[in-house]
């Protein structure tokens, strides 16, 4: 091989930066998120059921709040939601964090996950979280 | 015409994805066994591939000279078009692969008023390099399915893609440009007659198929969405050589994952290594030093010679009785 050297080392470095993702997690535990929903809230529950399904809600909660946000700032359609036998708010705090009143582990538990960070808690947060 | 058999066959990968989800027990097929071949037929391909290359020898030095050469005191060097040396070979390819500094000479050739004229054409260096840095910033930002937990600086690079805040999930910019570069290199082959003359469906057809996989994942992230804590799960499994059957997951993940294996697959095989070609191009990796330095071509045959002196050792006796003059006595 002509300049083998200089080849050799340039695909070693190419198969180190391609094969990273395998090495980097030799031995991982490969673990999957869970949501947690194991909160007093839930537990007082009528029915445990969510605005929508759950299989719904873990692809579209977000197009959900979206279209929550654009009717009560917006529209101003602020008529309560019930769930569950329980009126709520429409909104991210009072309405859907009622009940998942643990943020860290079912919001954040996901989001962390799959390296999201919603800029919806530029502005929203948490009760425990204590700011304002 | 190329483009309709190359969009035909992104078509058909599409649709055969598609349809082979729905088979009972053809998820694992599409999902484990196929990533799994297309990254080992990669990996080994591109390896063979650069070292058929390495075995080609290099006899002379042949670089691109696009500048006044190294010569007299008062003549200008230009030092990054016509390099003397190693280092100045170096500067010229971080800015060749970096930059895409030859494609910044592109010229448009027209015939005006019965004239060939030049003008100066930029927009295919600009559309390429948001091409590759589209492509380029889309993979890094992949990683955060193949690392748990995710390190901050993609997170950063999120964060950064996706900063006009538009819609959720939040639209991320390079996406887009991907997109439009891509879509802007193939109006060009279409829209040029002279390079839609020299087209192959070779030329089309990674280009339809980058697009395709990039409308596959936009469209997976805002229209038709997919579980992504279960994606995620699954692309664990993958790398950690622990594939787990990918269950709940809907079949545009598939046709995503399916058309990146076969880019994965096309790739060694195809104009695409020139990710690996660009640093091996002897007309831009080599300096500038012809007259410089003394560059014996390398397949040359070991010659036996018989020199005169040596000659002349061997017959001097017999020179000088046949009054042959010699030049040692």
């Amino acid at each position: 091989m002509y300049n083998g050297g200089k080849i050799i080392f340039g695909l070693i470095i190419f198969l180190a930066i391609v094969t990273f993702p395998f090495y980097s997690n030799l031995g991982g535990s490969a673990k999957k998120a869970m949501p947690s929903l194991d909160t007093p809230e839930i537990y007082a529950l009528a029915t445990k059921e969510c605005v929508r399904s759950g299989e719904y809600m873990k692809k579209e909660h977000m197009k959900v709040l979206d279209e929550w946000r654009d009717e009560v700032v917006r529209e101003g359609k602020r008529e309560k939601i019930s769930v569950g036998g329980t009126e709520l708010e429409k909104s991210l705090q009072n309405g859907c964090m009622h009940c998942h009143s643990n943020k860290e582990q079912f919001c954040t538990e996901c989001h962390k996950y799959a390296g999201i960070d919603p800029y919806c808690w530029d502005c929203h947060f948490d009760r425990g979280e204590g700011r304002l | 015409m190329g483009i309709f058999f190359s969009f035909s066959v992104v078509v058909a990968l599409t649709v055969i994805a598609f349809a082979g989800v729905w088979i009972p027990g053809m998820q694992y097929f599409f999902g484990v066994v196929i990533p799994y071949l297309a990254v080992l037929v990669f990996l080994v391909g591109v390896v063979l591939k650069v070292a058929k290359w390495g075995r080609s020898p290099v006899p002379f030095r042949i670089p691109t000279t696009c500048g006044q050469q190294q010569s007299l005191p008062w003549i200008k060097h230009s030092k990054y078009d016509n390099p003397q040396t190693t280092g100045q070979v170096i500067i010229r390819m971080v800015l060749e692969v970096f930059l895409f500094r030859s494609l910044f000479r592109n010229l448009r050739t027209e015939m005006n008023d019965g004239r060939v004229t030049y003008g100066s054409d930029k927009i295919l260096w600009l559309a390429g390099l948001l091409f590759h840095i589209s492509f380029f910033i889309v993979l890094i930002r992949h990683l955060r399915f193949f690392i748990e937990p995710v390190p901050s600086f993609i997170n950063m690079i999120d964060a950064l893609d996706g900063f006009v805040q538009v819609g959720v999930p939040h639209l991320l910019l390079t996406g887009v440009l991907l997109v439009a570069a891509g879509g802007y290199l193939l109006f060009r082959r279409i829209n040029n007659s002279q390079v839609r003359h020299i087209s192959l469906p070779a030329d089309y057809f990674p280009l339809l198929l980058i697009i395709g996989i990039a409308l596959s994942g936009i469209i997976m992230r805002y229209f038709v969405k997919v579980d992504i804590v279960s994606v995620k799960a699954f692309t664990l499994g993958l790398v950690s050589l622990r594939p787990r059957t990918p269950a709940g997951i809907g079949a545009i993940f598939y046709i995503h994952l399916f058309l990146i294996s076969a880019l994965l697959v096309y790739f060694p095989f195809s104009k695409l290594m020139h990710m690996g070609g660009v640093f091996l191009s002897p007309t831009r990796n080599l300096a500038n030093n012809n007259r410089e330095v003394r560059h014996v071509n390398p397949w040359n045959y070991d010659v036996k010679v018989h020199s005169y002196a040596a000659y002349e050792d061997e017959f001097r006796e017999k020179m000088k009785e046949a009054g042959i003059p010699v030049e040692k006595e």
